[in-house]
C-alpha cells in the first residue's frame, strides 16, 4: 500500500473465474458489482486485498472477487479477520457476513471485533432471514414473521443491527439499501479510508424466502419520502420534495416540514457523524420513520493493531532481549561441572 | 516449644540417594512458592530434581477446609529423578487439614513438621477430626515435630509495621527455613528472590527475610531436629541448567521455533486451566514480536490463529480438554485448507468441567477422532516438563513443513511439574523449512502438492499474481476452486489422509529403553514416562527383563511399531484413562495381545504400584 499503483485496475481485473451462483435477482449481485466498481478506486494493491466470510449466502463472496480470500466457518468471519489482520497489518481485510452469520452463531465475535476496533470492512448483509438453510427466521426477522420455523409467525423481538454495533462501540456504521449500487460502491471507498472496523448493513432483498421484506423503504417510489441519506455537516433533510426535516423535540427525533408552522432550515438538526456521543447515533439507527441511511457514525479512534504496535515498540525498547538464546541463558541458570 | 515424639526410624543422620517431601497447607498459604523456592535451591545446588504442584480449583478455598488444601511435591536426587516420587521422607502441613489429607503419604517412622498454632478448635473441626491428632495417639507411627510456628512468625518480625494478615501469610518461609537447615541447603538464593520481587517492597522483603532466616536458625540452634538426611549433588551431564516446567518449556519451544523459521508466533487463545499459563508466558514476549492475541472465546482463538497462518504466521493454540471441544470445527477448516497450526491441549481431569486442576491423559480419542468427517490430524507428546521444549518445536516444524494442523497433548502433571533443563540454544535445533512461496511461476495453483510430503505451497496474501481463495467447502484437487466431483472428494480424502500417514517417514523410530527383547514390554504415551521409566528402571535392576517403550508420535506412529511389540512376550499399555491408546493399539495391530492398567484419580502413577502390576502380569 505504501508505493502508489502503476497501473489502474478495473472492474474486469477483480472479477474472479468462478460462477457466481445467487439466485436470480438476488441483492448480493448489486453487492458483488458495487464492490467490483469501488475496488479499483480504493488505491490498495489487489494482492494486498483479502476477503474473509462466515457461512451463508453472502459468505460465497469471496470466491467471486480475484483477491486473496477465504470462506471459513459459520459465524468464525471477524475472528479469522482479526487473525489476518494482526498478522499483517498492510492487508486491506473485508468481512462479509449476514444477519445469521453474525448477528446469530458469530455474535459473540461480532461484539468483540467492534469492541476492538481492528482495521476490518464489515459488510453485514442483512435480509431477515436464513437463506441457504432454505427460510427459516433470524436475529433481524420482525415479530409476527412467518418463516418455515416460525409458521404461525416469529415470537422472538428482533436485533436493530446498528443498535447493537454502537453499543458494542462501533465506531464507523453506515446503513444502505441494497438496490443502491452508486451509494453503496461510495460507502465502500469511505470504509476503506476509514481507519477502525467499519460496518456497513445492506438491506438485502431476498428473492426466495422473504421477497420484498424492504419494499417499504427501498422501492423506487418510496425511497425518497422513506428514507434520510445522511451525510457529515449537513442538515438532516430527506423528501421528494426535499422539504422535510428532522429536529429533536426534548428526547426524541421528529420528523418537520420546512415552510410549516415557521419551521426553516436552520431549525434542523445538522449531522455530525464524527462526535464521539453516540447518543444521537442511536436514535437515528432505531429511526423506523425515515430510515437513516448513509454514515450514521464515523468516530476516529485508535484501533486495536495500533495499541498493539505501539505497545510493542515500548517493550522492545525497554527489553534486553533480541534472540531468544539471550532469554534462554538468562536468569537463574546454573552450570554443572 | 517444640515436642518431639520420635517412634520408629530415621533419627541418625545418614546420606540418601533422594528424598520426597511435601509442603500442604491452605491454599493461600505460599505453599507453592515455599515448594518452588526448595526446588530451585536444589537444583543450584546441583540436585537432579522433580516436582508435583497439587492445588485445588478455587483460588481461595474456605480457610482450614479439607477440600482447600494446596500442596506441592518436590523429589530432590543424587541420582537421576525422573518423578515428583511416591511415598514421602518428609511432610511439612501448616493445618489440620492439610495433615488429614496427607498424613497417610507419609512413610512410617518419618517426619511431619506442623504449625500448632493452627491446631486450634475451629481449625479441627473444618479439618473433621473427633479428637486432636497432636494428643490422642494417631500420629504414633510418625516422628512429629510441633512448632509454634505462627507465634515465632510474630515474634520474628517485631518492630515491622506490617498488619497481622500480612505477618501470618509469611509463615509458610519459617517452615522453609526450618527445611533449608535440616538439608544444609543456603538460603541466598531465596533472600535474592525477596529482594527482587519486592523491591518496591522493602518492608515485606524484610519480614519474608527475618522469617526464613528465624526458620533456619530456630532449627539450627536449638538442635532439637538432627540432621537427617543429605542429599549430595547428583552426576548429570555438564552444561547449563534452569528449572523449567513443562507450560514455559511449551511457550519457549514455539518461541525457538519461531525464530528458526524466521515466522511470526502468533497465539490465540483464551483462558482454561491448566494452559493458561503458556498465554501468560508468551504475553511476555512482545520483544521477540510475538502477537499473543487474548481472545473472546476458544473458537475465536483458533480461528484467529487460522487466519493468521492464511497471512503467513507460526499459528498456534492452546487449550485444555473442554477447549479442544469448542475447537474441533476450527481444527477442520485448518485440515481443509491445508494452513499450518498448531493446537495444544494441556489435558486435565473430564469429561466437562472435569478435574480443572488434576491431570490426566482422556483427551487422546477426542485428539484423534473427536471431528466430524475424515479428519486425519498429527498427534504428539510430551512426556516430561522439560522436553515439551522439544515437542513443541516438534509440533510447529511438522505444523510448517507438512501445511495441516498438528495436536501436541501435555497435561496438568508436566505442564506445573517442573525439572532441570539443560538449556538448548536455537543453533542445535533442526532446520524448519517453511513452503512459501513469493516468486512467480508460470504455472501455479493452490493445490499443487509437493511430491514427497504431499504439502501444498504457502502463499500468503500480499503476493502479487497468486491471488487464490480458499475455505472449508471440498476443493478441486489442484485449483482449489468449489469442487463436488465425487471422485475429487474421494481423491482428496486420500490425500489428506496419505499425507498425515506420510508424516512416519520423517519422525524417529520407536525404541525400547532397558530392554530389547524381553518378557513384558511396558508401553505408555505422554507425561507418564518419568513414573513409567522410573519403575521398569526399577525392575531392570531387580533383574526382571523389562522394556519401555513410550509414544511421543501417536498419529502417525512409528513404522517400526509392531516390530517392537513383537521381541517382547508380553505387552502392558499403561494410561491414567480408561484405556484409549490401548483401543487405537488394539484396531491398529489386531492379534496383539495388549494387557491395561489404568488408574483414574486426577494423579500420576506412583512406581511403587506400578512395580507391582508389572510382577503379576509377569506372574499370570
Amino acid at each position: 500500500m505504501e508505493d502508489t499503483l502503476t497501473e489502474k485496475l478495473t472492474f474486469k481485473d477483480f472479477q474472479s473465474d468462478q460462477e457466481v451462483r445467487w439466485c436470480p435477482g438476488c441483492d448480493d449481485y448489486v453487492i458483488l458489482r458495487s464492490m467490483l466498481k469501488a475496488l479499483p478506486e480504493m488505491d490498495v494493491k489487489k494482492e494486498d486485498i483479502v476477503f474473509i466470510s462466515g457461512i451463508g449466502c453472502s459468505s460465497r463472496f469471496p470466491y467471486y472477487v480475484d483477491c486473496y480470500g477465504m470462506h471459513g466457518i459459520h459465524g468464525r468471519a471477524a475472528a479469522i479477520a482479526s487473525g489476518v489482520k494482526l498478522a499483517n497489518n498492510n492487508l486491506s481485510v473485508w468481512m462479509i457476513t449476514g444477519d445469521g452469520d453474525s448477528l446469530a452463531i458469530g455474535g459473540n465475535h461480532f461484539i468483540h471485533l467492534l469492541r476492538r476496533n481492528l482495521d476490518i470492512n464489515v459488510i453485514l448483509f442483512n435480509n431477515e432471514i436464513y437463506g441457504l438453510t432454505k427460510g427459516q427466521f433470524s436475529p433481524t426477522s420482525v415479530i409476527g414473521q412467518k418463516t418455515k420455523s416460525s409458521p404461525y409467525g416469529n415470537t422472538q423481538p428482533p436485533f436493530q443491527p446498528g443498535e447493537l454495533a454502537i453499543g458494542a462501540q462501533a465506531r464507523f456504521f453506515a446503513r444502505i439499501g441494497g438496490n443502491t449500487p452508486k451509494e453503496m460502491s461510495q460507502l465502500f471507498i469511505d470504509a476503506q479510508k476509514f481507519k477502525g472496523t467499519s460496518l456497513i448493513e445492506v438491506m438485502q432483498n431476498c428473492v426466495i424466502f422473504n421477497d420484498g421484506c424492504f419494499t417499504s423503504i427501498t422501492d423506487k417510489d418510496v425511497k425518497e419520502d422513506q428514507q434520510i441519506f445522511l451525510e457529515h455537516g449537513k442538515p438532516m433533510i430527506f423528501g421528494k420534495e426535499h422539504n422535510k426535516g428532522l429536529v429533536l423535540n426534548g428526547l426524541k427525533l421528529e420528523v418537520v416540514t420546512i415552510g410549516e408552522n415557521g419551521i426553516t432550515e436552520n431549525d434542523i438538526l445538522v449531522h455530525d457523524a464524527k462526535c464521539e456521543d453516540p447518543t444521537l447515533h442511536q436514535m437515528l439507527v432505531r429511526m423506523s420513520h425515515p430510515v437513516a441511511v448513509g454514515i450514521i457514525r464515523s468516530f476516529e479512534d485508535l484501533t486495536f493493531e495500533e495499541r498493539e504496535l505501539e505497545l510493542t515498540k515500548e517493550v522492545r525498547k525497554k527489553s534486553k532481549f533480541t534472540k531468544v538464546d539471550e532469554l534462554f541463558f538468562s536468569g537463574d541458570t546454573y552450570e554443572v561441572k | 516449644m517444640i515436642i518431639e515424639k520420635i517412634n520408629g526410624a530415621g533419627k541418625v543422620a545418614k546420606e540418601v540417594d533422594a528424598v520426597v517431601m511435601r509442603f500442604v497447607g491452605d491454599s493461600g498459604d505460599g505453599m507453592q512458592l515455599t515448594g518452588t523456592q526448595f526446588t530451585d535451591t536444589s537444583a543450584m545446588f546441583g540436585n537432579d530434581v522433580a516436582t508435583f504442584p497439587n492445588y485445588p480449583s478455587e483460588i481461595r478455598a474456605p480457610q482450614g477446609s479439607l477440600y482447600g488444601v494446596s500442596g506441592f511435591q518436590v523429589h530432590i536426587g543424587s541420582v537421576e529423578i525422573s518423578t515428583p516420587g511416591d511415598d514421602l521422607d518428609l511432610l511439612v502441613a501448616m493445618n489440620p487439614a492439610a495433615l488429614k489429607t496427607n498424613i497417610s503419604a507419609l512413610k512410617p517412622g518419618h517426619m511431619v513438621i506442623i504449625d500448632k498454632d493452627s491446631f486450634n478448635e475451629k481449625n479441627l473441626e473444618k479439618a473433621e477430626y473427633k479428637s486432636n491428632p497432636l494428643e490422642d495417639g494417631s500420629l504414633s507411627n510418625y516422628k512429629v515435630i510441633e512448632v509454634d510456628m505462627t507465634s515465632l512468625t510474630k515474634e520474628a518480625v517485631k518492630g515491622l509495621t506490617l498488619d497481622t494478615k500480612s505477618i501470618v501469610r509469611s509463615k509458610n518461609m519459617f517452615a522453609l527455613g526450618m527445611v533449608y537447615w535440616m538439608y544444609n541447603r543456603d538460603m541466598n538464593y531465596t533472600l535474592d528472590f525477596f529482594a527482587k520481587k519486592f523491591k518496591y517492597n522493602p518492608e515485606v522483603a524484610e519480614s519474608n527475610a527475618r522469617v526464613l532466616k528465624a526458620g533456619y536458625y530456630y532449627a539450627e540452634t536449638l538442635e532439637l531436629i538432627p540432621v537427617a538426611y543429605k542429599v549430595a549433588p547428583s552426576k548429570m551431564p555438564k552444561g547449563t541448567y534452569r528449572i523449567l516446567n513443562g507450560n514455559t518449556a511449551t511457550a519457549w519451544g514455539f518461541l525457538a521455533a519461531a525464530e528458526k523459521s524466521g515466522l511470526e508466533l502468533f497465539l490465540g487463545s483464551y483462558p482454561i486451566t491448566p494452559a493458561t499459563d503458556i498465554l501468560h508466558e508468551l504475553v511476555k514476549h512482545k520483544h521477540f514480536g510475538v502477537k499473543a492475541f487474548q481472545a473472546e472465546d476458544e473458537i475465536a482463538g483458533i480461528t484467529s490463529a487460522i487466519g493468521a497462518a492464511f497471512a503467513g504466521d507460526l499459528a498456534i493454540t492452546t487449550t485444555s480438554g473442554p477447549g479442544l471441544a469448542l475447537k474441533s470445527e476450527a481444527i477442520n477448516l485448518a485440515l481443509m485448507v491445508e494452513l499450518p497450526l498448531v493446537i495444544v491441549d494441556v489435558q486435565r481431569g473430564g469429561p466437562s468441567t472435569g478435574l480443572p486442576t488434576k491431570t490426566e491423559q482422556s483427551d487422546l480419542l477426542q485428539a484423534l477422532f473427536g471431528r466430524n468427517g475424515e479428519s486425519p490430524v498429527i498427534v504428539i507428546a510430551a512426556s516430561t516438563p522439560a522436553d515439551c521444549f522439544d515437542y513443541a518445536y516438534e509440533a510447529a516444524r511438522l505444523a510448517v513443513e507438512f501445511m495441516t494442523p498438528v495436536i501436541l497433548l501435555t497435561d496438568g502433571y508436566i505442564a506445573n511439574g517442573s525439572e532441570p533443563w539443560k538449556v538448548k540454544s536455537i543453533n542445535d535445533m533442526p532446520v524448519i523449512n517453511v513452503k512459501k512461496l513469493d516468486k512467480s511461476r508460470e504455472s501455479w495453483h493452490p493445490y499443487d502438492r509437493d511430491v514427497k510430503t504431499l504439502a501444498r505451497n504457502w502463499v500468503i496474501p500480499g503476493t502479487k499474481g497468486f491471488e487464490h481463495r480458499i475455505g472449508g467447502l471440498e476443493k478441486d484437487k489442484i485449483t482449489g476452486n468449489v469442487s463436488y466431483n465425487p471422485e475429487n472428494h474421494e481423491h482428496m480424502t486420500h490425500i489428506r489422509a496419505e499425507k498425515v500417514k506420510g508424516v512416519e517417514n520423517f519422525i524417529p523410530e520407536l525404541t525400547a529403553d532397558y530392554a530389547a527383547e524381553g518378557d513384558l514390554l511396558v508401553v505408555g504415551w505422554g507425561g507418564t514416562f518419568g513414573s513409567l521409566h522410573s519403575a521398569v528402571k526399577q525392575m531392570h535392576n531387580e533383574g526382571f527383563k523389562v522394556g519401555h517403550a513410550h509414544f511421543n508420535y501417536i498419529n502417525p506412529m512409528p513404522k517400526n511399531t509392531l516390530e517392537v511389540f513383537s521381541r517382547f512376550k508380553k505387552i502392558v499399555v499403561c494410561e491414567i484413562n480408561l484405556g484409549q491408546l490401548s483401543f487405537v493399539l488394539r484396531s491398529k495391530y489386531q492379534g496383539v495381545e495388549f494387557h491395561q492398567y489404568n488408574k483414574i484419580q486426577g494423579l500420576p502413577f506412583s512406581v511403587s504400584d506400578l512395580v507391582n502390576q508389572f510382577k503379576n502380569i509377569l506372574n499370570s
